[in-house]
């Protein structure tokens, strides 16, 4: 159980001169999504959230602690990140990379127990790659390595997720497999902030959604009252269709 | 393989030991001649030689999970140019050896801070940009190095030149070097797991709790302390800190608390052979081993490059 709370948090986008101050509290439970065009500041965000990167005023609260207080070593563990873009220098095998994960809990001379491997294969399990576990990292396929990151979070077992578009790369099935499992995370205890790009994901998935703006203006709340047609055409400069069907809304681009 | 190495390296010269005579000599008989040779002038080479090979192969496993480049080796950040300058110019002035392991000693850490102090410039710190600071360094060096030699009168030449291409014979003793190897396999074995997740980026490691600037700090100062100590020992010796790494990761995986100890085995075992092939081949004469290493590194490293694609 664990909370993440932005006190009047402005984030360091080169070039820009300001931006709207964030006063977001996200707990447990909530699966949040991340709305906004290229270039708006997503991953800033994500990666200031993480403590990453040094905000331009304002702070992150991790359970009532600000972020920059604390040990990297104590954030890794009640916090975890997945990357949009990973690098892969030296081979890998998907096993090893998932075990990764477990690094913030063993002290310096620990090495991984059968406890933390079985935790791996679970997460693996999870994400339907536990047929690649020798498979060296760098001859899977992208969708594949993205699930393999997913795992390597699920590993760690941090109670904030933070994800930079999760679904890149993924097939339909995993798209779906992979929202399914961050939601019963997020029942199970867990807070969820993930960025997207698929505004019928946040629809269905997510609980609340936060639109970044490019020039800098934020607007968040419960998705049903953020994801009104008009707002979006704003935020990404581009006319929508919007259905409803069964309770559900759908959007689709305009020509 | 390390300890036959080492046998061997007692027993090849240009007197031979039999193995029978080296094990009496072991265990305190033999003659004279052979406890000399065996206790007194082979003993510390052997072990001055394996202690440089560990050292470089760990420096070299070292940088290149520093600069996330599996290519990389202190030799190709210029370390060993900064080092072969001091060396020479305490040659040149005429100092005694001391001045002239210090000189180079030094020569390496001005290297060091000189490659980093360039590379860190307004605050970006990236492995490539560190990696081509070094190259052009180590080109700069190079030029000096070459001057130095055109100026230099006849008679020195020959001490230099086998001092640019690594010599094990410099090595007055082998205990500063083992001695600071084994303190730092203590010191960055505990490290050996922040290590393995630095190698995915520095980013993906701070998430994991890592703490990315002090670790990359303290790695890059040892590394460039056992390279000085490596250089100051026995001159410059290049390949080993690239391809016993190199090779160990193809066959061993890319668990560093796996790599760094076995670096020290296989890079003290592969420059103790080669010191003792260079003893022998030619014997009673002596090749520089860095020839040695280097007749041996550069096909087997386009044969690893090669096979890689």
């Amino acid at each position: 159980m664990s909370t993440l709370r932005t006190r009047d948090l402005i984030i360091n986008i080169p070039e820009r001169r300001d931006g709207f101050a964030l006063n977001m509290t996200i707990e447990s439970g909530q699966v949040w999504g991340v709305l906004g065009p290229n270039g708006a500041g997503k991953t800033t965000l994500l990666h200031t959230l993480a403590g990453l990167l040094p905000a331009r005023s304002g702070w992150v609260e991790l359970n009532n602690a600000p972020v920059k207080e604390l040990k990297r070593r104590a954030i890794a563990r009640q916090l975890g990140l997945v990357f949009q873009e990973r690098q892969d220098t030296f081979p890998a095998t998907v096993m090893e990379t998932a075990l990764i994960g477990r690094h913030p809990w063993l002290s310096p001379w620990e090495s991984e127990q059968g406890e933390d491997q079985a935790l791996a294969e679970q997460a693996l399990r999870a994400l339907d790659v536990e047929g690649l576990s020798n498979r060296l990292l760098n001859t899977l396929s992208g969708g594949e390595r993205q699930r393999v990151a997913i795992a390597t979070l699920m590993t760690q077992n941090p109670d904030i997720w933070l994800l930079d578009e999760p679904t890149n790369h993924l097939d339909l099935h995993h798209q779906v497999k992979v929202m399914n499992l961050l939601r019963n995370q997020a029942q199970s205890g867990k807070t969820v902030f993930m960025c997207l790009h698929d505004l019928n994901m946040a629809a269905r998935w997510c609980s609340h959604v936060l639109l970044l703006y490019t020039n800098g203006d934020a607007c968040w709340g419960a998705t049903e009252s953020m994801l009104v047609p008009e707002a979006l055409e704003r935020l990404y400069n581009q006319r929508l269709i919007s259905l409803k069907k069964d309770g559900l809304s759908v959007f689709v681009p305009a020509q | 393989m390390a300890l036959a190495a080492m046998m061997l390296a007692l027993a090849m010269g240009s007197v031979t030991v039999p193995l029978p005579d080296l094990w009496q000599v072991i265990q305190g008989d033999g003659s004279a001649l052979h406890r000399t040779l065996v206790w007194e002038l082979r003993l510390p080479r052997a072990v001055a030689a394996f202690a440089t090979g560990g050292l470089l192969a760990v420096a070299g496993a070292l940088m290149q999970v520093l600069l996330r480049n599996p290519l990389a080796d202190p030799y190709i950040l210029g370390l060993s140019g900064g080092a072969a300058v001091g060396a020479l110019l305490a040659m040149l002035a005429g100092m005694g050896t001391l001045l002239i392991s210090g000189s180079a000693f030094a020569g390496a850490m001005l290297a060091t801070l000189l490659v980093f102090g360039l590379a860190h410039g307004t605050g970006s710190w990236t492995p490539s940009r560190l990696l081509l600071t070094g190259v052009v360094v180590a080109s700069g060096w190079g030029a000096v190095i070459t001057l130095m030699l055109a100026i230099t009168p006849s008679h020195k030449l020959p001490g230099m030149l086998y001092w640019l291409m690594g010599d094990v014979s410099y090595a007055r003793t082998p205990w500063p070097a083992l001695s600071v190897l084994v303190v730092s396999i203590a010191l960055i074995m505990p490290l050996a797991r922040n290590l393995n997740v630095l190698a995915r980026g520095p980013m993906q490691a701070a998430a994991l709790g890592v703490s990315v600037r002090p670790l990359e700090w303290s790695v890059y100062l040892l590394a460039s302390l056992l390279t000085a100590t490596a250089v100051t020992t026995a001159g410059s010796i290049g390949f080993v800190g690239l391809i016993v790494p190199h090779m160990l990761r193809l066959v061993l995986g890319n668990d560093q608390r796996v790599i760094l100890p076995a670096s020290v085995l296989a890079g003290g075992t592969l420059l103790v052979l080669a010191d003792t092939l260079a003893r022998t081949v030619i014997a009673p004469e002596q090749l520089p081993v860095g020839v040695i290493t280097a007749l041996l590194g550069v096909p087997m490293f386009l044969y690893l490059l090669h096979r890689s694609r």
